[in-house]
């Protein structure tokens, strides 16, 4: 019974697309099922986390494959239940707001919305139950494809053309994704997910290895390490919770999931140090996470400066694994979560804004603070974590990769220097929103008829966004809550020996 | 009970047979003829299924016509490459017949049934006398009856289908020339046209020149008939302006059946050993299946017409195969991948054509520009078309993913790394010329309508049922294959293959 609870986690969603697709006459009908589906999903993944965090491994083996050595089945670790816990509960979050949303501005095709935003909650969640590549990378395809029609949702020319600039980055992704996996399963006869790495890449050729890994940092685009990363902004034409979905849920953690699943359980922290390409991943990450708050800071559009701070974000959690020390990965599992439920509060904010005042730009927003002060205040919160303050998760992550840096033996001042600078410049972009919002006065002569029809977003977009920004102070009070400081420690000590020391 | 080693030959024969019936029937009445075919392949699916089963539990099937003795009769031989190609050709035929019903009634005038229907069950003849027979010469005659009969399928199109077929006509036949003259020359130097004799006595007279030229002879004369790059330059124009019936199952069965015919060429009567003994030789076929994979690529995106896109779609889906052929003397996957692909094509291609004549059949549109809203309008046969496009790009967990894989690893196992490069490549490129047209059907154009209020009830009438069914089993077939393929279940298959064609098998890396 135990073994199949992932099955039957994966087939909430896959029995639940048909039926989005069945009832599409009946609007009611079709949320239902994605509640239903989602709250079962997060209930079944929940229940495996006692199991997991007493040391096991639940494994889950549906075929052995035509390549021997290669299962297609599900292995869930602690690392992939804290991706999947993260990705299943903000998935009931999400769909509340997207009810909202949607309604609200009265979306069309809203049946194919639903449906394949489920259809990438299997990508998703198949993603984090992976036991091997292979696997991975069928349902990290399933993913990439199920998305497309989510961000070309409007239809227009720009949307389109940011679809197919999603596609073409991911897709050709995917390609180095697959040599990558094929080179590996050819050289080791094995593509399995083991903490601490396979063993038997140790033995190929140092030049192999290195290209291999430079192919598998292509394959995981998804994470947005520039200079590939602007497929990103590019992919905010769609609509907000869409938008949601991409940088808190599912495709960038996939991303970044995956580029911790190379470092640590297929290439392994010694083989890494060893290779040196901790220092490259290292580099590119404090390249990006740099860069990225720098672009920033000049963009005026909310969900455009958003996704540029998810490009920075994104590389504390590349950075954290790069480290090799156990306090940086711990950091950077740590970071999955939390940068979860920090990042899809601020794009249900900016979905909330835009829907309840119109306005997409920060410049216009002045005085909105007192307008819709629920939405703002959970802005605000949240705003706070990213730049890693006190009382909000973003600063437990945030201060187990900076003693993840300080037990760097060589170069840790200046990473730990990267870090600090990020997270100032994190606060260069976030304060001008808050204080627009709060302390500026709105534009004189609109200011008086304005503010009578400015109402908060409608109840559906306003409760999910304000439980993940009070999640967000949760998390720092107690950072076990839904098991994940448990399971990052237990995915730690399966790891084995780091470096750094505890 | 009928033994089963008579099966072969009762395939042939009953569908020889049933060929004059449909004509004489069609005198009678019009409408039978359709229902003959599809009884007829029916029938003969079924028996090809025996056959399969056969060969896999007990061995080869040998058939001695008229019980003359091998060298000097002709013999059927059936291993597990020939009953596999058998029931994927009766299986596909079998589908397109019932497809063709409809489609048929609309495309051809009432008074050329009988005689179509004829010609199309002789070619079905053909295509399998092709795959049974262990005879070079008898190989010959069966090739000469499918390509006649397919010169006339699609010249019944009439208009630009003539100088199609035309076209056709003259490339085919200097193909069969070609093989005739190899034919020739193996005879003269070994004074035998059987296969498995053949095999027996060039090994010494491999430094023969005529024995050399023989074999440039079949592979070009082959590889005229299968469309290998750069002699496709009849087929583009044939598959496009070919009734969609035709074009359906000349593409997913006819260039199947001729890489078949050069699989059997080169390992049952060659052998490896002939590859091996001219060094480079199967790196030419793989560099010219890669060229085939990258050009037919880019003629596709260049192209409006949807069928004239899929036509040089098979061009490089075509090198897949060869290159599998090609690798295979490296890699047992090479040849684990041609084989996959034939089935993968063959049933991916058919739906793609099957879904393409569906749109000429009820909205009349064949150019890509013209598709918007396609998707509202048809969404069976849309979503059909979408699910085989997403598996010719080769996105998992679709069928041409395996084959996709399947290649990639021979390709590292023969440390070919370029070819690697190369589908990897035509990933991308068949992403973009299929991706175009799925967006124009489903997202371009039509902006902010509202979908609830748009689709009523147009569904139900979309299709007739006998088109609608054969499309959307392919297109299921697509999924299940590709799942099929990456599991064990069909590792006896393989390993069968591998031992009836005399490479070193059954040990995976």
């Amino acid at each position: 019974m135990e073994l199949m609870t992932p099955l039957f986690a994966i087939l909430c969603p896959i029995i639940a697309a048909p039926l989005i697709l069945l009832s599409k006459r009946h609007p009611n009908i079709r949320e239902g099922w994605t509640i239903v589906a989602s709250v079962a999903m997060f209930a079944l993944v929940l229940s495996m986390a006692p199991k997991i965090l007493s040391g096991e491994v639940i494994e889950c083996i549906f075929f052995q494959t035509i390549f021997e050595g290669i299962d297609f089945g599900f292995k869930i670790d602690a690392f992939g239940l804290i991706f999947a816990i993260t990705s299943s509960s903000l998935w009931i979050l999400v769909s509340l707001y997207s009810i909202g949303y949607m309604r609200a501005l009265n979306e069309h095709a809203q049946t194919r919305f639903f449906f394949y935003f489920c259809i990438a909650l299997v990508g998703a969640i198949g993603v984090a139950f992976s036991g091997n590549l292979l696997t991975f990378f069928i349902f990290f395809e399933i993913l990439t494809v199920s998305t497309y029609p989510l961000v070309i949702h409007e239809q227009t020319p720009e949307a389109l053309s940011g679809g197919h600039k999603y596609f073409a980055y991911l897709l050709t992704g995917g390609c180095f994704f697959l040599f990558a996996i094929m080179m590996t399963y050819y050289l080791t006869g094995t593509t399995d997910l083991t903490p601490g790495g396979i063993s038997a890449l140790g033995s190929a050729s140092r030049m192999i290895l290195i290209v291999m890994f430079f192919c598998f940092l292509l394959a995981f685009m998804k994470a947005a390490w520039m200079p590939f990363h602007s497929w990103l902004p590019t992919a905010m034409v769609a609509p907000t919770p869409v938008s949601a979905l991409l940088h808190a849920v599912a495709v960038v953690k996939a991303g970044v999931f995956g580029i911790v699943r190379i470092v640590c359980y297929v290439y392994g922290v010694d083989l890494m140090h060893e290779l040196g390409l901790w220092l490259v991943l290292a580099g590119i990450a404090a390249f990006t996470m740099i860069v990225g708050s720098f672009f920033a800071i000049a963009q005026d559009n909310l969900k455009k400066r958003l996704a540029y701070s998810t490009i920075s974000q994104l590389s504390y959690i590349i950075l954290g694994a790069a480290f090799l020390t156990s306090n940086g990965i711990k950091g950077a599992m740590l970071h999955i979560p939390f940068h979860g439920f920090m990042k899809i509060t601020l794009f249900m904010c900016a979905g909330a804004i835009m829907v309840a005042t119109g306005k997409k730009n920060i410049s216009e927003m002045a005085g909105i603070g007192r307008q819709i002060p629920v939405t703002m205040l959970a802005f605000s919160i949240t705003a706070l974590g990213m730049c890693g303050i006190p009382p909000v998760c973003g600063f437990i992550s945030k201060i187990y990769l900076c003693f993840g840096a300080w037990s760097l033996d060589q170069y840790g001042i200046i990473f730990l220097a990267i870090i600090l600078i990020s997270s100032l410049l994190d606060v260069i972009y976030f304060f001008p929103i808050i204080y627009t919002a709060f302390f500026r006065e709105p534009e004189g002569e609109r200011s008086g008829t304005g503010e009578g029809k400015i109402k908060e977003a409608p109840i559906f977009m306003l409760v999910p966004l304000t439980i993940t920004a009070i999640f967000s102070i949760i998390f720092f009070i107690h950072p076990n809550t839904l098991f994940i400081f448990d399971l990052v420690n237990t995915a730690i000590a399966e790891l084995g020996p780091l470096f750094g020391g505890i | 009970m009928i033994p089963i080693e008579h099966f072969p030959v009762l395939i042939i024969a009953i569908s020889l047979l049933s060929a004059f019936t449909i004509l004489l029937a069609g005198w009678v009445n019009r409408k039978s003829c359709c229902l003959i075919t599809i009884a007829t392949i029916t029938f003969q699916f079924i028996l090809s299924i025996f056959i399969l089963r056969h060969v896999l539990t007990v061995g080869t099937i040998r058939y001695w016509l008229g019980g003359w003795r091998p060298p000097w009769g002709i013999e059927y031989v059936v291993d597990a490459l020939n009953a596999f190609v058998l029931v994927v050709i009766l299986f596909l035929s079998l589908l397109v017949a019932i497809y063709s019903k409809r489609n048929v009634e609309q495309e051809i005038e009432a008074k050329k049934l009988p005689t179509f229907y004829s010609i199309f069950q002789l070619l079905v003849t053909g295509l399998c006398g092709i795959i049974v027979t262990g005879d070079m010469f008898n190989l010959f005659v069966f090739l000469e009856i499918a390509s006649i009969t397919a010169y006339a399928l699609i010249a019944v199109a009439g208009g630009r289908a003539l100088k199609a077929s035309y076209n056709y006509l003259i490339m085919g036949s200097l193909g069969a020339c070609f093989y005739m003259i190899g034919v020739g020359y193996l005879y003269s130097v070994t004074g035998t046209l059987n296969m498995a004799d053949l095999r027996i006595l060039l090994p010494p007279l491999y430094a023969n020149r005529a024995v050399q030229a023989a074999f440039v002879f079949f592979v070009i004369g082959v590889s005229i008939k299968a469309y290998v790059f750069p002699l496709h330059t009849w087929q583009p124009d044939a598959y496009t302006y070919a009734p969609s019936t035709v074009s359906a199952l000349i593409a997913s069965t006819m260039s199947k059946v001729m890489i078949y015919a050069l699989i059997r060429l080169i390992y049952s009567v060659f052998t490896l050993d002939f590859i091996r003994s001219y060094m480079g030789l199967d790196l030419v076929i793989c560099w010219v299946a890669a060229m085939a994979i990258i050009a037919g690529s880019i003629f596709a995106i260049t192209q409006r017409n949807l069928k004239r896109m899929l036509a040089y779609s098979s061009v490089s889906q075509i090198g897949y195969i060869i290159l599998g052929v090609g690798l295979s003397p490296l890699s047992i996957w090479g040849l684990y991948g041609a084989v996959a692909h034939i089935l993968n094509h063959a049933v991916m291609k058919g739906c793609l054509f099957l879904a393409a004549g569906a749109f000429i059949h009820k909205e009349g549109l064949w150019n890509i520009r013209d598709f918007e809203g396609l998707g509202k309008k048809m969404p069976y046969a849309s979503a059909a078309f979408t699910i085989a496009a997403i598996s010719m790009i080769g996105i998992p967990p679709a069928a041409g993913f395996a084959s996709k894989l399947f290649l990639i690893l021979a390709s590292l196992e023969a440390s070919q790394y370029p070819f690697v490069a190369i589908l990897l490549l035509s990933t991308l490129l068949n992403l973009v010329y299929f991706w175009r047209v799925i967006d124009r059907m489903y997202f371009v154009g039509h902006g902010h309508g509202h979908e609830e209020a748009t689709d009523g009830g147009e569904s139900e009438s979309e299709l007739p049922l006998s088109m609608l069914v054969p499309m959307l089993i392919l297109a299921a077939l697509c999924i299940i294959l590709g799942i099929f393929w990456l599991t064990e279940l069909p590792l006896p298959l393989f390993y069968e293959i591998l031992s009836d064609l005399g490479v070193s098998g059954g040990v995976t890396l």
